[in-house]
């Protein structure tokens, strides 16, 4: 029998927890949860050896460890750190970490286009919830934002190169989930860009997940391209058999068309662990299942009720029992007008979900 | 008997009326005085739609869908109006600029369908304070009646104001008062490039 295994005591913004020798500071916050725990923007758990690059979850050490109780110098990226016994951990108490954190967010704008209304991302943005929480109303940059060639990647994923944060994840997921990796990032610095070389489209199996995994609208999914936005279509959780992916998603649903489908995201927005492994998707089920009937539902997903997804969705919903008909005498009350005859969006003869891209002009006028 | 409440109760009076009471001449007198004053007095209607009352400067009415100053459309179906609206009377559909139609809409994405249920709508003016575009405000124009419902929904050639260049005193007409207040601002659009 090998020796129980001595657990650290780790103090992260003084909630105090036990946790495993090995373990970050991330992840120790995360065990505790809540406002407790830093922002990520690349680190993503599922991924090896992401995260050290976007300096959102910077956090202040106050004391190292038990043993060395001296502070450290300079903010740690705590998804990177890993814990020590005794250590003490300031992250929202520290005015020092908010005004650092301010600062990334104002540098992570920079060049962000700022094309929310355009964007697809909008609404389960990672970006975005850190502007709304740390962003300044205003930009003090003054120069042209970096803008790059169009560049297209696939007939499947949009690629966005202002919007991209160089969060390195997708590069991850094609060096650890596809076969072989085609995209990566070319050039330096400031003009660093993900990309591929043009001729080889990604068509990976596995490619689809860098869309779940980019925390900004740089990578998005092309079948859903301006279909809707995300806060209109209702997520449900459904599966189906699939023999290359768990095939456990969430269907982004207008009435029983299914415009998106991605894999499901726990709270920390990833994608959710079945049997002890992320529940990556392939691209059969991600984009060319998009009919109702290719699918077990589930039932509705669980969304935050803070998220903006949450609005006109009421889970455990009952609907009144329709009494007209019965005090009538099973007569129908005559309807003075149906919006369907009068309407021209959610037209049955246009099928959004079965268009390969994003709509143009050309589907509305073919009717 | 009930009991008194007040002091105002008057016994009704049940004799039988006198000669000139039951001609009603005076009553009629004092009757037609009333009518006769209420024709030299100020009017308190006007004559609409000749003539129109001024409403005041937040006064909120019929909506328009902004264009820029070249006469593109500034809406890009982004859905915060729809989002925002407490009747959920907007609804829309998006769809991708094509090459060729630059001069139709400002950005790569545009309502293709736009529309409005006036008979949902409360005019609260949370749409215009949602657009992020300053692309759709509520103008200074009351929304007209129509005899069938099937009138009340708006569609966006309904909604769009004027073309700038094409049609300069029709869209002069259509920023009305509140010209002021929504003067196209020349924002630089997105780039191109992506």
């Amino acid at each position: 029998m090998s020796e129980e295994k001595k657990l650290f005591k780790v103090t992260i913004d003084n909630i105090t927890i036990d946790v495993e020798p090995g373990t970050t500071v991330l992840n120790a916050a995360r065990q505790i949860g809540g406002d407790v725990t830093p922002p990520a923007m690349c680190y993503y758990s599922k991924l090896q050896g992401s995260g050290g690059k976007c300096r959102t979850c910077l956090v202040e050490v106050a004391a190292g460890s038990t043993a060395d109780p001296r502070p450290m110098p300079k903010l740690v990226a705590s998804c990177r750190t890993n814990v020590m016994d005794g250590m003490i951990v300031k992250n929202i108490t520290s005015e020092k970490v908010i005004d650092a954190r301010n600062g990334v967010v104002e540098f992570l704008l920079i060049n962000h286009p700022l094309d929310c209304p355009i964007c697809d991302q909008a609404g389960e943005c990672d970006l975005q919830d850190l502007g709304y929480s740390h962003g300044k109303e205003g930009t003090r940059y003054e120069f042209k934002r970096r803008t790059f060639e169009r560049e297209d990647i696939g007939p499947y994923i949009q690629l966005h190169m202002t919007r991209c944060i160089l969060c390195y994840r997708c590069t991850y997921v094609a060096d650890q989930i596809t076969n072989t990796r085609v995209h990566g990032i070319l050039d330096r610095g400031d003009h660093a860009e993900i990309s591929t070389y043009i001729s080889k489209a990604i068509d990976n199996d596995f490619s689809g997940n860098m869309i779940d995994v980019c925390p900004v609208g740089a990578l998005t999914d092309k079948t859903f391209r301006f279909k809707n936005r995300v806060w209109f279509t209702k997520p449900v959780d459904a599966h189906r058999d699939c023999s290359t992916c768990c095939g456990k998603v969430t269907l982004w649903q207008r009435g029983d068309e299914v415009l998106r489908v991605t894999a499901r995201k726990d709270q920390w927005n990833e994608v959710q662990n079945y049997d002890g492994k992320p529940g990556w998707i392939c691209n059969t089920c991600r984009f060319d299942k998009k009919k109702t009937s290719d699918w077990v539902i589930d039932g509705l997903t669980n969304i935050s009720r803070h998220s903006v997804i949450s609005q006109g969705k009421y889970p455990g919903l009952v609907r009144p029992h329709e009494m007209l008909a019965d005090v009538m005498g099973g007569r129908e009350p005559k309807l003075l007008m149906d919006i369907h005859d009068v309407s021209e969006v959610n037209d049955p003869s246009v099928d959004l979900s079965l268009i390969e891209g994003p709509a143009t002009s050309k589907d509305f006028e073919k009717k | 008997m009930s009991v008194q409440l007040t002091n105002r109760a008057k016994q009704v009076d049940r004799k039988p009326m006198t000669f000139l009471e039951s001609i009603y001449l005076w009553n009629i007198m004092k009757g037609m005085a009333i009518t006769i004053s209420h024709l030299f007095r100020k009017k308190a209607t006007i004559n609409y739609p000749e003539q129109t009352r001024s409403v005041s400067k937040v006064w909120r009415g019929l909506h328009v869908l902004n264009r820029d100053a070249e006469g593109r459309e500034n809406c890009t179906a982004c859905g915060l109006c729809a989002v925002a609206c407490p009747a959920e009377a907007i609804t829309m559909e998006a769809a991708e600029r094509l090459p060729g139609e630059e001069h139709l809409y400002r950005e790569e994405k545009y309502a293709a369908k736009y529309e409005i249920n006036m008979l949902r709508c409360i005019f609260c003016g949370l749409c215009e304070e949602a657009c992020p575009k300053d692309a759709i405000y509520l103008s200074q124009t009351i929304a007209p009646s129509n005899y069938a419902r099937k009138g009340f929904i708006y569609k966006k050639g309904d909604l769009l104001i004027p073309h700038p260049v094409n049609e300069p005193e029709a869209y002069q007409k259509a920023l009305g008062e509140k010209a002021d207040n929504n003067k196209i601002k020349k924002e630089p659009t997105i780039p191109e490039t992506a």
